[in-house]
């Protein structure tokens, strides 16, 4: 059926077509790109206070997320879309979980280890 | 089963009709698969937290070995990242066309959706290729064995993408762009959409703050 309006309709269909335009992937993969290429600068100069590279690294990482759950993957604010933001916010939670308290319970762990080097004193 | 759903309204994105119905009964099929589908991403994208988790804690553990800085070279990930950007925008802009009609540059996005991410794992595996011949396989120590898990479970997810693409491009040769090819066709693309994600999180995580 569709495969009739293939030729020659170059405009896109009017009617119930409230569609993401192509715009908005041009603009997703603008922003993606600006973002990648700050990433990658950042982390290759001393452009950032060396401490502070991780989190500025994070940052530009979350910001280009974001661009492409919303330009790309479309999860915007839309009355449709209500569900898919609460499943988001539960996976974003839920991946919180994992990471922060993996790393916390075994940054604990490694400070409560005895050194590999005592170690050694011991069973020699 | 295509006939089956027939009376309900789905030209392609049809966000009006999906309205009227949530007030008033249950959405429509379109909304109801994607809402399903991104509930398995997230399912996927929460099975790759832990396997960042694992990377995170154990990428100091490297038993004397190679450490990142010796091993990754930002110019190819800087390559891959693109060739995934890339591919996203094109995987977008056929999925466009698909709702649209135009089948011509359907087939003309997703062959380059495929090529650029056939280019990324191509990439990828002379890579890891080069890390095993340099004697840092994933034996070698705690670190490369994190690295190789995560990196190698989303070098397997684009796999699994590619053959995917070429399954719904055959597909939508064999059956036209029926309504349940389009749905099907809006899944990959929230997939294949999924995957870059988790590639900023790995570009960032593993190379980038690994170079440092």
């Amino acid at each position: 059926m569709s495969t009739m309006n293939e030729a020659g309709s170059n405009s896109a269909p009017s009617g119930p077509d409230r569609a993401p335009g192509y715009g908005v992937y041009a603009a997703g993969l603008g922003f993606a790109l600006l973002l990648t290429a700050a990433s990658f600068i950042v982390a290759k100069t001393h452009l950032l206070w060396p401490p502070g590279l991780p989190v500025g690294l994070a940052v530009l990482a979350i910001a280009q997320m974001g661009v492409h759950l919303v330009f790309f993957l479309q999860i915007g604010t839309g009355p449709d879309n209500t569900n898919n933001v609460i499943a988001l916010a539960f996976g974003v939670l839920i991946v919180t979980l994992i990471v922060s308290g993996s790393l916390w319970i075994m940054a604990h762990l490694h400070t409560n280890m005895t050194p590999a080097s005592a170690l050694l004193n011991m069973t020699h | 089963m295509s006939t089956g759903v027939g009376f309900v309204p789905e030209h392609g994105i049809s966000a009006a009709a999906g309205d009227a119905r949530s007030a008033s009964g249950p959405a429509s099929i379109r909304i109801t698969v994607a809402y399903g589908f991104w509930i398995f991403l997230l399912s996927d994208i929460i099975m790759f937290s832990t396997l960042f988790a694992t990377y995170a804690v154990l990428k100091d553990a490297t038993a004397g070995g190679p450490v990142g800085k010796d091993l990754f070279d930002l110019k190819t990930v800087g390559v891959e990242t693109l060739c995934l950007l890339f591919s996203s925008y094109t995987c977008g802009i056929g999925l466009l066309s698909a709702e649209h009609g135009r089948l011509r540059a359907f087939y003309l996005c997703f062959a380059l959706t495929f090529l650029l991410g056939a280019a990324f794992l191509g990439l990828e595996i002379s890579e890891f290729a080069r890390m095993v011949s340099e004697g840092a396989g994933p034996s070698r120590s705690a670190f490369l064995s994190g690295f190789f898990s995560l990196v190698g479970l989303h070098g397997l997810h684009v796999t699994a993408g590619l053959v995917w693409l070429t399954f719904m491009v055959a597909q939508t040769a064999a059956q036209g762009l029926r309504d349940y090819v389009r749905r099907r066709l809006h899944c990959f693309s929230l997939f294949w959409h999924a995957l870059d994600i988790i590639w900023v999180a790995l570009f960032t995580l593993v190379y980038l703050m690994g170079v440092q």
